[in-house]
């Protein structure tokens, strides 16, 4: 009987080993452990074994069922881990294939760069205003210390809605308005749109965009105009960005200056960009006109600011190197989508 | 303003080049334009004279030439009509370059060798202006004598620099050579030098000769004339000519030479009047009579008015003051006697004349500026001056000067502490005392004041901003340090509106859309593109009086027109889909004409073609917007009537009782009109009120903590009854234990009667405080069933 159920042990072994399908496995497991299986047809003839040999056949039979048991368990396993794996095998894809589309747009160029500008003076604590675009001569004009028939009248080209009402030609009327509002210390920025009667070419535009900056409080300097523009320059085109003030003239600040920047396509080495002068400009700026100052209510006397303004087109242009103003205007695309 | 180095020199010692003068120029306020050089281009042609000529062995129009050069004779072929033997050419040698980067090179013509060329006057890029004669048909002859062997630019004058200075317009005084040299001489710490002038006794008295009467003097002054006899009409001399070409001047006359002269010289324009032409020998400042005509110098006729002053005579006008003079006293080849003007007009007057002309000219873009009276007195004598030395008249004595402004001083009492204080600077007051010195002003410190005389010329100086950017830019902006401020500490932060405005647009981008930026200017007959015809539906627009063109003449009010032309440019360019939206300003004027400034609303108009592109599509992105504000509980949908959209795929978005816009698809016969053939779909909503209303204070609501049971309606609803009655009858009897209601089919077909459709719907019910049971939410369902039949005679399907 002993050699029997070796005999068993082995021949399970053997089958076992052979098998490589789970659901042979239950089928297995019936064949030798089963009711009728051929472990349990050979215990049945434990009646006719002698008392001393039926505890050691006992536990034999016992010590095969339970290794069978622990075989069959370990045989699963490794065929389930074997299953899965050949699953997993079968699954790969090819990760080259392109992703779904998932179409978010875009904001316009014009919106993105302001963003960033507004950003950047959000973080020096200035508010951002706004004004009407169709504007009174008097704000646009008369306020700003550009009387009727100044020559300075000529550089913006207006487009006239009546005598007294125009389409801004900057966005500077919104200083008076501030002004008018609000007592000292003012820091803000305006951007808005704006109208020259410019006919259109690659650098022209009869509408386009400004953002205009003013600061007054007792003793803002020349100085302080210089550290915050030179602040924003590096913000925005990079910290290796230098700036450069040249004197100028705007009847509405005095004195008045325009910004270079360092050319950031050359470092200011000078290359096409810049027409090889290592710089580009970037504002026009100065110190509020005492005249303008009393326009908007405030007293000259006690308080001083500086003003400054931008063209928000050219600096897009520049940033994204586009070298036609027409394309923020035509709206292709092609041409949104790449920003 | 052009430049031309030599002639400025004259005035002040510079030892610096053009390029280092232009930069140092423009860091203390002249803006430099450019730098022209001369003669650039031309290299290696050098004068010569013709010593002989001989016929072409083998060819009729050819010549063979011998020239001398000086130190050599060449032998030089050439086709020219006028070339004779003695004259002094320009001659190209082998390996010459002429503008245009043409390159002369030892070549043969026709079987003999020719060592070179002889240039044309326009092969050396010249024109009369440069040389007299540079533009005969044939080779330049050179009319005066010049060593043999001189480079050619140097015997033509075309070997200095010019540079272009960009003048603001508070600075006419640089508006001359001699206001740049002035400039120059601060900016280089150099010696201004002023021209001495000196005018000889003249014959008889000018008094007798002729009188001046000014009927306007505000408008005029000061007018100063001399009187000039026995002119002798001829070419300025070369030197003068080369001058003022090179000023971008063109040569006339001696005497329309020497007023140009001393207009770019001195800054002050000037006019000559042929004096034998003049009634009653009187000048006679005036207005013009309404309906007058003056032909000007130009040969067209002007109609005057009132507003314009003119130079007249005792009968007739004679030049429209300070912009141009008249023909009918024109200095020719037949004058005999001249008057010579040299006035000062206001400066306001004189820029509405001209503009009311569109004649703008040296003179008037000088006075509109505000010119030095002192000047006025100056700059005749100067012209007297060259008249004599240029031996081109005889100088009447004496000056007729009626001045009726005021020639004081003008002084000026300036803290230099607040000077300072403006720049943000530290400078003694001896420093600012140097600089004012240097640009003539009179300069006296006194305690904290600096007490100052202004230079006449210098009518831009009024207060102590204006000395602070005088000391700042030849001080150097370079060395104001930068500073941030200091002082109250600010709060930079959007305002809520701002802020909900910029993340709007955010969510609009996320939802697949594309921000454009059209013009807000538009043609009125837009209007009628978009389907609206009657008048009474045409909202009233903001007009521009001088518009571009018909096409962007009136404001819009409305971005249909605009967002359906940017999908139509795209659909002609072969872009499949495009979903674009913007956000931009429209303008309702409140009555017409304006007498108030126009509403500015912003709109939001979103437009979109392309495959998968509907009604819901767009409606999608809208409840996305709204639900980013809060509004989109109370948004309601409603069919909708407009005039650019399908009659059956429209609506109007409500938000409670507030119109806020329309949603729909464009008619096709709206598209048509933009060459848009696929179906479009579009929206305008008023964004202001939608930002006013929003909602954007969110409150937390606890989670649920009891199970959800959900049941499924599917009914069957006439096909004109609306998904959205159908779900307001759901919630009006669902009470407050149903959650959420969600349609997930729609069918018309064989299943279902005629004339009938099949919506399905999943109904979640909750209740807070515990778990439902089945009784209770049967109930609740029966009662939205029967509610469903009662209102909408919906049946269970």
């Amino acid at each position: 009987m002993q050699t029997k159920l070796e005999q068993i042990r082995k021949e399970a072994q053997n089958a076992l080993e052979k098998l490589d399908k789970l659901d042979e496995l239950s089928s297995f497991r019936i064949e030798y452990l089963g009711k009728k299986g051929k472990l349990t047809r050979i215990l049945r003839g434990m009646g006719s074994l002698s008392p001393e040999e039926r505890p050691k056949i006992g536990q034999l039979a016992n010590e095969i069922r339970a290794h069978l048991e622990a075989e069959i368990e370990k045989k699963t396993r490794l065929l389930e881990e074997e299953a899965l794996n050949q699953r997993l095998r079968d699954e790969a894809i090819d990760v080259t294939i392109p992703g779904k589309a998932y179409h978010r747009g875009n904001l316009h160029p014009l919106s993105i760069v302001l963003n960033e500008i507004k950003d950047i003076f959000l973080g020096m604590g200035f508010q951002i205003a706004e004004g009407p675009e169709v504007e009174l001569d008097y704000y646009n004009f008369e306020a700003l210390n550009i009387p009727r028939n100044h020559p300075a009248r000529d550089t913006q080209d207006t487009f006239y809605i009546t005598e007294n009402i125009v389409l801004r030609t900057h966005t500077s009327p919104t200083q008076i308005r501030v002004m008018e509002k609000e007592k000292p210390p003012i820091k803000i920025i305006v951007p808005g749109r704006v109208y020259r009667s410019d006919e259109v070419d690659a650098t022209h535009s009869p509408i386009f965009h400004q953002v205009e900056g003013l600061v007054i409080d007792k003793n803002i300097t020349m100085g302080d105009l210089k550290g915050t523009l030179d602040v924003f320059a590096k913000e925005l085109f990079g910290p290796r960005t230098r700036t450069q003030f040249r004197p100028h003239h705007f009847p509405f600040t005095e004195p008045s200056a325009e910004m270079d920047a360092s050319c950031a396509a050359c470092d200011g080495a000078g290359c096409r960009v810049c027409s090889y002068t290592g710089w580009i400009e970037i504002l026009g700026a100065g110190m509020v006109h005492p005249k303008v100052l009393m326009y908007g209510g405030i007293d000259p006397e006690k308080y001083s600011g500086f003003a400054f303004g931008m063209g928000l087109d050219r600096i897009v242009n520049l940033k994204y190197g586009i070298d036609d103003i027409r394309l923020l205007f035509e709206n292709d695309i092609r041409f949104l989508d790449q920003f | 303003m052009l430049v031309p180095l030599k002639w400025l020199k004259e005035y002040v010692d510079i030892d610096v080049t053009a390029e280092e003068l232009a930069h140092r120029m423009t860091m203390t306020g002249s803006k430099v334009e450019g730098i022209h050089k001369q003669g650039e281009g031309i290299n290696n042609v050098v004068v010569g004279r013709i010593l002989n000529i001989e016929p072409h062995p083998n060819a009729d129009k050819l010549v063979v030439c011998n020239v001398d050069t000086g130190t050599r004779q060449y032998r030089i072929v050439t086709g020219a009509p006028n070339v004779e033997q003695g004259q002094l050419v320009a001659v190209a040698l082998d390996g010459a370059v002429l503008p245009g980067e043409l390159q002369i090179n030892r070549s043969e013509i026709r079987g003999v060798e020719s060592w070179g060329m002889l240039c044309s006057g326009e092969e050396l890029g010249l024109t009369d202006d440069d040389y007299p004669g540079a533009e005969i048909d044939g080779i330049l002859v050179l009319n005066e004598e010049y060593p043999l062997g001189m480079d050619i630019r140097e015997a033509l004058g075309l070997d200095d620099e010019v540079i272009e200075f960009e003048i603001t317009s508070n600075r006419p005084d640089c508006l001359s050579i001699t206001g740049i040299a002035r400039e120059a001489a601060v900016t280089l710490d150099s010696v201004f030098r002023m021209p001495r002038i000196e005018v000889k006794p003249g014959i008889g008295d000018v008094n007798a000769e002729a009188a001046v009467k000014i009927n306007e003097p505000e408008l005029c002054p000061r007018y100063c004339a001399r009187v000039v006899k026995d002119v002798k009409i001829g070419p300025s001399p070369r030197w003068m000519q080369q001058k003022l070409a090179a000023a971008g001047v063109r040569p006339i006359n001696n005497i329309v030479d020497i007023t140009n002269y001393v207009m770019l010289e001195m800054g002050q324009p000037m006019h000559a009047f042929d004096l034998d032409k003049l009634a009653g020998k009187t000048i006679v400042v005036r207005r013009a009579n309404k309906g007058e005509k003056l032909i000007t110098l130009d040969e067209k006729e002007r109609l005057l008015d009132e507003n314009m002053l003119v130079i007249a005579d005792a009968e007739k006008s004679i030049g429209l003051a300070g912009v141009m003079g008249g023909a009918n006293t024109e200095i020719s080849s037949e004058t005999r006697n001249i008057l010579l003007e040299s006035a000062n007009f206001d400066r306001g007057s004189i820029r509405l004349t001209a503009k009311a002309l569109g004649l703008r000219s040296e003179s008037s873009s000088r006075f509109e500026k505000g010119l030095d009276l002192h000047n006025a007195r100056a700059a005749i004598d100067r012209a007297a001056q060259l008249i004599q030395e240029l031996e081109a008249g005889t100088v009447v004595e004496g000056v007729i000067d009626v001045c009726n402004g005021s020639l004081d001083d003008r002084v000026l009492d300036v803290s230099w502490k607040k000077v300072n204080q403006l720049l943000g600077l530290n400078l003694s007051p001896e420093i600012m005392k140097d600089i004012l010195t240097g640009l003539e002003f009179k300069v006296e410190v006194q305690g904290d004041i600096l007490k100052l005389v202004v230079p006449a010329f210098r009518q831009d100086i009024e207060g102590v901003a204006d000395i602070a950017e005088e000391v700042a830019r030849i001080y150097g902006y370079d060395k104001i340090p930068m500073t941030l401020m200091e002082g109250t500490v600010s709060r930079g932060r959007k305002t809520r509106e701002q802020r909900l405005t910029d993340m709007a647009k955010e969510v609009l981008a996320g939802t697949g859309l594309y921000e454009v930026v059209t013009y807000s200017f538009t043609s009125p007959k837009v209007y009628g593109t978009i389907g609206i015809n009657e008048p009474k539906d045409i909202p009233l627009t903001v007009k521009i009086g001088n518009p571009l063109g018909e096409d962007q003449s009136i404001m819009r009010t409305t971005l249909i027109p605009s967002i359906l032309d940017v999908l139509s440019r795209n659909r002609n360019r072969g872009i499949q889909q495009c979903r674009i939206f913007e956000i931009g300003t429209a303008f309702f004027p409140k009555s017409l004409p304006l007498e108030e400034l126009p509403e500015e609303i912003r709109i939001l108009t979103i437009g979109e073609y392309g495959p998968g592109m509907d009604y819901y599509d767009i409606k999608g992105k809208i409840e996305t917007l709204l639900k980013f504000l809060g509004l989109l509980d109370q948004a309601e949908f409603i069919p909708h009537v407009h005039p650019a959209f399908h009659p059956g795929r429209t609506a109007l978005l409500k938000l409670g009782t507030v119109e806020a816009g329309v949603i729909g698809e464009i008619h096709p016969k709206i598209a048509g009109n933009y060459q848009l053939e696929d179906r479009v779909i579009l929206a305008e909503l008023d964004f202001d009120k939608l930002i006013s209303m929003a909602q954007d204070q969110r409150k937390y609501k606890p989670l649920p903590k009891y199970p959800a049971v959900t049941r499924d309606l599917a009914l069957v609803v006439h096909k004109d009854v609306l998904a959205g009655q159908v779900e307001k009858c759901i919630w009006k009897y669902g009470g407050e234990l149903l959650e959420a209601v969600e349609l997930f089919d729609i069918y018309m077909g064989s299943q279902i009667p005629e004339g009938y459709k099949s919506l399905a719907y999943a109904l979640n019910y909750r209740a807070a405080d515990r778990t439902l049971t089945d009784e209770e939410v049967s109930l609740l369902h029966d009662s939205i069933v029967k509610g469903l039949e009662k209102d909408l005679g919906a049946r269970l399907r």
